[in-house]
């Protein structure tokens, strides 16, 4: 937990100065006539948090606070796998929502989830991936008229919208 | 007498058969939601945000009435993890298995399930006739709020969770910048010209919808917190419930008459600070109730009181955080924040010249505080079997499908896939934050109020020809800021009179 303290500190401190730079593509400073300029506002807080990060870390050297005292993992490694799994088949599902769109890539991932980490029976897995896009189609696409994303797939919607549209 | 007329106008618009289905739907919804383990009344409110727009349009005034239905609902939900599980179904809901465990591993668990939706209900009884008494005056003094005064309240709401949070004061500051940074994402309030656009990607000219941080931090963050800490098996508790022995129950409760009453009051004005809210309200009334108690010894082995007074200061927490909202257009809870971001998406201006331009929907939100209540206990007793039922879906499953609600939900509002990234995104770093003790509140807080604390600041240093003495020259902003600094410095005061203490016990002993 220690380490990872400290890696985190490092890695917001260079998004802060990253946010700094960014920030001051804008005026930073006080314009005559106009008021604080654009970049003002993120620049200042961003220094706010650049400083922030410095603070972390000086209470990291002087092994101040529970997080910084602590010889636990920050993530074991069950953990480590079903944070892996997690994120990373939400990140895969996400990803495929741009080519098959959300009706294949939603009941894939819950498939997935639902019977290969959850070991649920095929039934329900079933169920599950099959009812879901249906809910899902006639909510967002009928009642609220929200296109939901369909990649290669969208000319198969065409005679269900000439149906419900 | 003003008050009972517009309250009654409320209650005509909530007793219409749609509005009265909406309050009861969303009490049952939230009572669901609130059950399970690691979902709050905030993760329900930020997940089921974007599917109310419908709602919205179809009858106006309905998607706040709806979310808050589901507000109380979750509150009320909260306890029946606590102690039929063990797991505090949200953070609100911690002081609830101190005694409420231990009645069900007594088998008393329908006795703790009932007190604690009895207790649920005064606190929301004696919160909500609060609120009617409070909100239209305060409202009326807002009103003549300028710039500097807007901008000296939201630096005491930031300020709060400096001074009262309880966490880390570095990690709480570096939230409330990331926040306001975020709001800053788009174009310039006042120029136009675009403002921190990453890598030119066209999805950051709209903004950082609050929307987009708050389903990433309360549903997927939240969700990989749960998968982990859920790890270890968990021991379902037992419950007989009877119409009998729910009788009985409920007229047992007049032993904790007092400490319900006392949790209520507690719990209300408790909530009204942004960084206090239901879950210090309702371990400071557990405190208080042990401290008054007679016997307290019995306390945490099973004790009724030590259900029913945290119980009733989480809900009465509830509506006191809406007070501010409604009044001064400050969130007074994380739940309240994604409730005022609602708000504007639906075009309603949060702030006091609500209760002059938008009565109806005031009153009608108010009125609806009440039917709501009702509801929930009511509700709650009758689902006490089906709650505990639902207590018993596996994680495996629960967890996919709040994944797939948030990936839609975060879709929906700006239908742009780069919101879905950038909420992936904001998930996993707030689930790899949090593990490190980060808070995540004051961001989402922040990237609410930003905007306006933007705008405000901008406008009295332009009144001010850039001096920032406006804030402390004017008669209300100037408390305000005075208060405000005195929290921030609060931190440094309690250290220093930590280290006198301990070095003046070093100089007794030697």
């Amino acid at each position: 937990m220690r380490r990872a303290e400290l890696v985190m500190a490092l890695i917001l401190a260079l998004c802060s100065i990253s946010l700094m730079v960014k920030s001051a593509e804008l005026p930073i400073g006080w314009i005559p006539g106009e008021g604080p300029g654009g970049g003002a506002f993120p620049f200042w807080l961003s220094t706010g948090m650049l400083i922030c990060c410095v603070w972390i870390i000086i209470n990291w050297v002087r092994k101040l606070g529970p997080v910084a005292t602590s010889t636990a993992a920050y993530m074991d490694k069950e953990a480590l796998i079903l944070f892996v799994l997690a994120a990373g088949s939400l990140t895969v599902m996400i990803g495929l929502i741009h080519v098959v769109g959300v009706y294949v890539s939603v009941p894939l991932f819950l498939v997935f989830y639902v019977r290969f980490v959850g070991r649920h029976s095929w039934p329900l897995t079933g169920g599950l991936a099959v009812v879901t896009p249906i809910v899902a189609f006639f909510f967002f696409e009928i009642a609220l008229r929200i296109t939901l994303p369909k990649g290669k797939t969208e000319p198969l919607f065409y005679p269900l919208y000439d149906i419900f549209l | 007498m003003e008050i009972i007329n517009l309250l009654a106008d409320g209650f005509l618009i909530v007793f219409q058969p749609l509005y009265l289905a909406i309050i009861i739907g969303g009490v049952t919804l939230g009572l669901f939601i609130g059950a399970m383990p690691g979902l709050g009344s905030v993760n329900g409110v930020a997940i089921l945000l974007p599917m109310t727009f419908l709602m919205e349009e179809q009858a106006p005034g309905s998607a706040i009435i709806f979310l808050a239905a589901i507000y109380y609902g979750a509150m009320y939900g909260g306890a029946i993890s606590s102690i039929m599980l063990g797991i505090p179904g949200a953070s609100t809901a911690v002081a609830t298995t101190f005694d409420g465990r231990p009645l069900a591993l007594k088998g008393l668990a329908d006795q703790a399930l009932v007190a604690a939706a009895t207790a649920s209900f005064i606190g929301g009884t004696i919160s909500v006739l609060l609120f009617t008494g409070f909100a239209p005056p305060l409202a009326k003094v807002a009103l003549s709020f300028g710039a500097p005064e807007e901008f000296a309240l939201m630096m005491l709401a930031f300020a709060t969770f400096i001074g009262l949070g309880g966490d880390d004061i570095s990690k709480t500051f570096f939230s409330i910048f990331i926040g306001l940074v975020l709001s800053a994402v788009g174009l310039d309030i006042i120029s136009g010209q675009p403002r921190l656009i990453f890598f030119d990607i066209p999805g950051f000219f709209h903004g950082v919808n609050f929307l987009v941080l708050a389903i990433g931090i309360y549903g997927i963050g939240e969700m990989l917190w749960t998968i982990e800490s859920s790890r270890g098996d968990v021991q379902l508790s037992k419950a007989t419930v009877s119409v009998r022995r729910i009788i009985d129950n409920i007229v047992r409760m007049k032993e904790t008459t007092k400490a319900m009453v006392m949790g209520s009051f507690l719990g209300y004005f408790v909530g009204i600070l942004p960084a206090a809210g239901a879950t210090p309200g309702s371990l400071m009334a557990y405190g208080v109730a042990k401290t008054m108690s007679k016997d307290p010894d019995s306390f945490g082995k099973g004790n009724l009181i030590g259900v029913a007074a945290p119980e009733a200061a989480n809900n009465a927490a509830s509506t006191g955080s809406m007070l501010p909202m409604l009044t001064l257009g400050i969130p007074g809870s994380p739940t309240t924040a994604i409730l005022l971001g609602g708000m504007v998406i639906w075009g309603l201006e949060p702030g006091p010249r609500l209760f002059i331009e938008e009565k109806e929907f005031v009153w009608g939100l108010i009125a609806s505080l009440y039917a709501a209540n009702l509801f929930a206990l009511l509700v709650n007793i009758a689902f006490i079997p089906a709650l505990i039922w639902v207590l018993r879906t596996p994680f495996t499953i629960l967890a996919p499908s709040i994944f797939v609600l948030c990936v839609i939900g975060g879709y929906a509002p700006t239908q742009d896939m780069h919101d879905v990234w950038l909420m992936l995104l904001f998930g996993v770093v707030a689930y790899l934050l949090r593990k490190l003790d980060y808070p995540m509140a004051p961001a989402v807080l922040a990237i609410v109020l930003g905007p306006l604390a933007e705008a405000s600041l901008r406008q009295s240093l332009i009144i001010n020809h850039g001096s920032p003495m406006i804030f402390f020259e004017r008669p209300i902003s100037g408390p305000l800021i005075g208060i405000a600094i005195l929290l921030f410095f609060m931190p440094l005061f309690k250290a220093l009179k930590s280290r006198l203490t301990s070095s003046r016990a070093a100089q007794e002993r030697s």
